[in-house]
């Protein structure tokens, strides 16, 4: 059993590896410490000319690799807390996003920018959100996702070997979750969709009613939410797994909504305007008379209490809920 | 060895295409904006002097004078200003966010600078012995992300030339209302060499270029400061400043006025002819080139 975190460590040893453009940036990312959670564990022993420790300039991290990747290297940057990406918010929008088209494709920029996301740590308003939604609209920024169902591995190797800007959105909550094996999945029939980011499928052998859409950690509940439904219920559902939230590609959503009539979006970030609200316009813009649901926290900061954090995020319950309430 | 035609050159083709394309605005062939480089020429003409082929240039909004010292053609320069398919990106950057060769611009104060960084960085770790040189203003003296940048740079010992280029003004704020403290001292408190001079006279600036450049190229992260001055608006016809005051400035401080007696006044007409030419063909090639479509046609 290898957890999400081991995958990703692997797969910076693996790129340090066989790919001498690339770099490892960071705050706090040398041995022995080897980053806030850990990720980059064991690289700076290995390749102390490629793993640079930086001081705490965000901003700066992010356009220093910039002219890095315009240069030819393959940067991958840790921010240390995902929440931190507001301060690279310029170099991102208008420097890594804007330079291939902007210089009529004469340049490429391939780095990886990535960002530990997510709460239920007890972090509080700064160190606990999902930030990316913020970033999911801008022209030239990709957004991929790890999960417990693909490989982590392979998907931070895919996007290190891309050439245009990714932004890698680790939950913070996947890093010690185990990646699933078949035992895990009895209850359902899993497809891919392939490529480089892949989307994932599951069904199960009946019929089902409802198509929960998500990505990441929120995979986690919506799995358990859907057992419960199962059980308690007897309402069927599929699973769509997205590991590229940006740019939107979505046709194996649409298949599943052939099949279901009913989408159930979900993910972290507040609801309002967020990854959920773009799915469902444009599930609704190609698979008509389907009927949709978003849930994500509420639009509020995410507060230190658990009470209090726990009514904001959302959970199994109100997964449920939102579920039953989209199917009445 | 760059001689004193070479630099006339240099400060006679920039003057004569920023005179040129602000004058295309009332034409309507140019729409948007610019930022004309009319008065700082003889910074570009220093630094372009000393720099090699290789090395690598981030500009900024006022980025024509140093893409024509870079040795850019002033015809894909024109063709981009007026959004042409032409033009050096294809009409998708326009006057401030342009790329040939390792020249390249973008419109963002200070977010620049860190970019330029990073390619000193690539270079550096790549052995290629280029060093990389990023142009701001005074106005970008009071954006965050370069204080960050110069703290790096100095930490990692890269080879990067910041040459601020103090007009006086940012847009229409005078030094006195932007900047606090000493320049220089922003650049040596990281443990950065400075190069520092106030003067419109090319052969001033340039040994202090070559100082500078040296500097960067065998030892590390150096700034270069040239107080200059601007003589037309911050872009088209924002300048509040009193024209007799500017004008009485320009008497005193033109680097083309300053530099023309030292050449042969036969050969700077026949160079002056030459140029006046090259320039016109720029602009009236690029004005019946086509305008680009987003499927390429």
């Amino acid at each position: 059993m290898s957890t999400i975190l081991e995958s990703l460590n692997s797969a910076l040893h693996t790129a340090l590896e066989t790919d001498p453009r690339v770099y490892v940036l960071g705050e706090d990312i040398l041995d022995p410490y080897g980053g806030a959670f850990k990720v980059t564990r064991g690289l700076s022993t290995r390749f102390p000319e490629r793993v640079l420790t930086t001081p705490i300039s965000e901003a700066a991290i992010m356009g220093i690799c910039n002219g890095m990747a315009l240069r030819g290297l393959r940067p991958v940057a840790e921010v240390m807390f995902g929440d931190f990406v507001t301060l690279m918010a310029d170099q991102l929008i208008n420097h890594a996003a804007k330079f291939r088209w902007m210089y009529n494709d004469q340049v490429r920029v391939p780095l990886v920018l990535r960002l530990p996301m997510g709460g239920r740590r007890g972090y509080g308003p700064t160190h606990s959100q999902s930030l990316e939604k913020h970033l999911l609209g801008a022209p030239g920024l990709k957004a991929v996702a790890p999960n417990s169902l693909g490989s982590p591995a392979d998907l931070l190797l895919s996007a290190i070997a891309d050439d245009d800007p990714v932004l890698f959105v680790e939950h913070k909550l996947l890093y010690t979750r185990p990646i699933l094996e078949a035992k895990d999945l009895l209850d359902w029939e899993v497809s891919s969709s392939g490529g480089p980011y892949p989307t994932f499928t599951l069904k199960t052998d009946y019929q089902s009613q409802i198509t929960i859409a998500t990505y990441g950690y929120n995979f986690e509940l919506a799995r358990e939410a859907a057992r419960e439904l199962m059980y308690e219920y007897e309402i069927f559902s599929e699973i769509v797994l997205f590991s590229q939230l940006s740019p939107f590609e979505l046709n194996p959503l649409f298949d599943s909504l052939r099949r279901t009539g009913h989408l159930l979006t979900l993910e972290e970030g507040p609801q309002t305007l967020g990854w959920g609200a773009e799915v469902a316009a444009r599930s609704a813009e190609q698979v008509p008379g389907i009927r949709v649901q978003r849930l994500g926290a509420l639009d509020l900061p995410i507060a230190n209490a658990k009470s209090l954090e726990d009514e904001i995020l959302p959970s199994v319950a109100k997964i449920v809920q939102s579920a039953l309430k989209l199917l009445q | 060895m760059t001689t004193d035609l070479d630099l006339y050159r240099i400060l006679y083709l920039i003057r004569c295409f920023e005179e040129r394309a602000l004058a295309e605005f009332s034409t309507g062939k140019l729409f948007g904006t610019t930022h004309a480089y009319i008065g700082q020429e003889a910074d570009a003409a220093a630094l372009f002097s000393v720099l090699d082929p290789g090395d690598l240039v981030f500009s900024n909004h006022r980025c024509h004078g140093h893409f024509l010292a870079y040795g850019g053609d002033p015809y894909r320069l024109a063709a981009e200003l007026m959004g042409r398919a032409t033009g050096l990106v294809g009409g998708r950057g326009g006057s401030q966010h342009i790329h040939w060769r390792n020249f390249y611009s973008n419109g963002i104060q200070g977010g620049i600078v860190p970019v330029a960084t990073g390619m000193a960085l690539a270079e550096k770790a790549q052995k290629t012995g280029k060093i990389a040189v990023v142009f701001i203003g005074d106005g970008t003296l009071g954006q965050g992300v370069l204080y960050e940048s110069l703290n790096i740079a100095a930490l990692w010992s890269l080879p990067v030339l910041y040459v601020v280029e103090n007009n006086r003004y940012a847009q229409t704020t005078p030094n006195e209302l932007g900047i606090a403290g000493s320049i220089p001292a922003r650049f040596q408190a990281f443990g950065i060499e400075t190069f520092e001079a106030a003067s419109s006279d090319v052969l001033t600036l340039l040994p202090i270029a070559r100082e500078a450049v040296d500097h960067v190229r065998s030892r590390g992260p150096a700034a270069c400061i040239l107080h200059t001055y601007r003589f037309s608006a911050h872009s088209k016809g924002d300048d509040p400043r009193d024209p007799e005051q500017v004008a009485k400035i320009r008497a005193a401080h033109d680097p083309l006025t300053i530099h023309a007696p030292r050449i042969d006044s036969a050969q700077r007409a026949s160079l002056e002819t030459e140029i006046d030419a090259l320039i016109d063909y720029a602009f009236t090639r690029a004005a019946n080139d086509p305008f680009p479509l987003l499927n390429g046609e």
